[in-house]
């Protein structure tokens, strides 16, 4: 286990997994390698890691504790869609997706610095109760506007969300909020978590952080947002309430805070999971919070909980192997 | 003068926890506050360092008025403090804990960091070098790797003055540095004091109730009752001063007076 892991740490690792993933995303769909269905669901586990690692970077890194992260991902999955199947050309439509895409990350971006305001004046229990004011607020509006379908939903969006695509923002969304954590403001989520007046105290500008880290993570759940709705091809508000935002939070629960790994985990195996057992039908729903229960009570911390794989951790030698070599502490870090 | 403060009253409600507090420290000194338990002392430097905004009066430091100033922004001009009840990033190593007392001097800007490009990897190189460079002074280099909250008490306190000196402070405000610790260690936590004021030429106010700590080290001492400052001189000075006794112990019973008369 331990050669396999320090194999994992070497440089060339990380590109060189990335490289191969892209092959195999660009080779299963044009070579039919896994039937449909199993593309889909590699589609939406990306997604899903998409998600709840965004939220990671807000519940799990800073310790705030968000509950409305399905109405960032409303909002992105609303602009995109209305961009590619309104207001974008229809012929142009597949080429100016990307654009589509990254609208609906800024949308809902725009939104979460919004969302960042009252949470510098609430926290713990209040700020869960602000987001949660937010995606309902944010589930009524889009109810209540005709333009987008209201409440029946969005019909006739195309069909756009590809393997390939759906990998390449998966591999952003880890880098870009990776970069983010191991940097002087992901070292401010830390501080804001730990202790936030002697963050302050050790020059923490705490405000910024705390907008920074809001604005990238509702980002790259309106990515997400724009995503899934180019997956699935219809969209309704319903989609997007308390009941979503929970399925994140059980994802990065499941597969621990302050953790990339553990979100990459957690999304992947609750989304298998909740697929695997599908056969037993409404039964799905009462074994998988049971199955939740138990890890809670066994493993409260989640599969990695604080714990991070040496390839997500830039520099881990030069931080952590510092140390003469009869030195018997373990770091931390798997 | 390095720091000031103006007639700093701070009310909670109905409560006056400072009143018109006048304080003066000059560059190189080292100052004890004393006072009894609630006199106000940890206030004044919440109020220093920016976590209270004083009701009234101002404070200068460095020859800039920092009254009202951010947290962050006093910090960053060069005034650290340790707390009472230690104040560590528990979760996190100690290289870590040193590492956001970096936070103002990483110059890159947030795309640097989103893309780790540019000045990021110079910058962060340079933050992990000099937190090494410290948690070696300290000798708490084996440790970098540790958790805060692993570390042995004695361990932590120190850690918790490395974090402040990382900010490379020129004020260091010690909230109690000797809570908790025997006689031997005492001796050490003296030495230790003196070793970092002469070698990061530090200007150092502490607050201790620990007197021999305080009579020894503190050039100057300024006793608080009520939050008012009740005497201020040297260690001689405050030991045969009256008001300070009474603080401390009470007033002599009046009975007690006329029978002497």
């Amino acid at each position: 286990m331990s050669s396999i892991l320090s194999a994992l740490s070497s440089r060339a690792t990380a590109p060189a997994l990335v490289a191969m993933g892209f092959l195999l995303s660009f080779a299963i769909p044009e070579y039919g390698l896994l039937d449909l269905y199993v593309q889909l669901v590699l589609i939406y586990v990306c997604i899903n890691i998409i998600l709840s690692l965004s939220l990671n970077l807000v519940n799990g890194y800073m310790g705030e504790f968000s509950v409305g992260h399905a109405g960032f991902m409303a909002a992105g999955a609303y602009m995109s869609a209305t961009l590619t199947a309104k207001i974008f050309p229809p012929d142009q439509v597949a080429l100016l997706f990307p654009v589509a895409i990254i609208a609906g990350g800024i949308a809902a971006a725009i939104l979460g610095l919004v969302v960042a305001i009252p949470s510098f004046k609430t926290r713990g229990d209040y700020l869960a109760i602000v987001t949660l004011a937010f995606n309902m607020i944010i589930k009524a509006v889009f109810d209540n506007i005709d333009y987008v379908g209201g409440a029946r939903g969005f019909i006739g969006i195309d069909r756009l969300t590809t393997l390939p695509m759906t990998f390449f923002w998966t591999v952003m969304s880890i880098w870009v909020m990776r970069n983010f954590i191991y940097s002087k403001y992901g070292r401010g989520m830390l501080a804001i978590r730990e202790e936030e007046i002697a963050g302050e105290m050790m020059t923490v500008d705490t405000r910024r952080v705390k907008v920074l880290a809001f604005v990238i993570s509702s980002f790259f759940a309106g990515i997400a947002g724009a995503l899934l709705a180019h997956m699935l091809q219809f969209i309704n508000p319903r989609m997007f309430d308390i009941i979503k935002s929970t399925d994140i939070l059980i994802m990065v629960y499941l597969g621990g805070t302050g953790s990339i790994i553990g979100s990459i985990l957690g999304a992947t195996i609750y989304t298998v999971l909740l697929e695997v057992l599908r056969p037993l039908e409404m039964w799905r729903m009462v074994l998988m919070p049971l199955l939740l229960v138990v890890l809670m009570i066994y493993r409260p911390q989640g599969i990695m909980g604080m714990r991070e794989l040496k390839l997500f951790i830039p520099g881990y030698d030069r931080v952590f192997m510092r140390r003469k070599p009869d030195e018997k502490e373990k770091p931390d870090a798997a | 003068m390095l720091l000031e403060t103006k007639e700093v009253t701070q009310r909670f409600g109905g409560i006056c926890a400072v009143s018109g507090l006048n304080l003066k420290i000059e560059t190189g000194e080292l100052v004890g506050v004393i006072g009894p338990n609630g006199a106000g002392k940890t206030t004044v430097f919440n109020i220093i360092t920016g976590i209270y905004n004083p009701t009234a009066g101002s404070i200068y430091f460095d020859g800039s008025d920092i009254t009202g100033m951010k947290p962050n922004k006093i910090a960053a001009k060069g005034i650290a403090r340790t707390f009472q009840n230690i104040k560590l990033f528990k979760g996190l190593s100690a290289i870590d804990n040193i590492r956001i007392a970096h936070y103002a001097s990483a110059k890159y800007s947030t795309l640097e960091a989103v893309l780790h490009v540019g000045r990021f990897m110079a910058e962060e190189r340079r933050i992990l070098d000099s937190s090494f460079e410290l948690l070696k002074f300290f000798g708490l280099e084996k440790y970098a790797s540790t958790r805060a909250r692993d570390l042995p008490y004695g361990l932590q306190r120190r850690l918790e003055i490395a974090r402040a000196l990382a900010l490379k402070s020129k004020l260091l405000l010690l909230d109690e540095p000797a809570a908790g610790m025997n006689p031997r260690e005492i001796d050490d936590l003296i030495e230790f004091i003196r070793n970092i004021r002469e070698s990061f030429g530090l200007t150092i106010l502490l607050i201790e109730h620990q007197m021999r700590l305080v009579m020894t080290i503190c050039e100057r001492i300024v006793v608080l009752d009520f939050g008012a400052t009740i005497a201020e001189g040297t260690p001689e000075e405050i030991k045969s001063n009256d008001r300070v006794i009474e603080a401390y112990l009470g007033k002599k019973k009046p009975r007690e007076v006329s029978d002497n008369a």
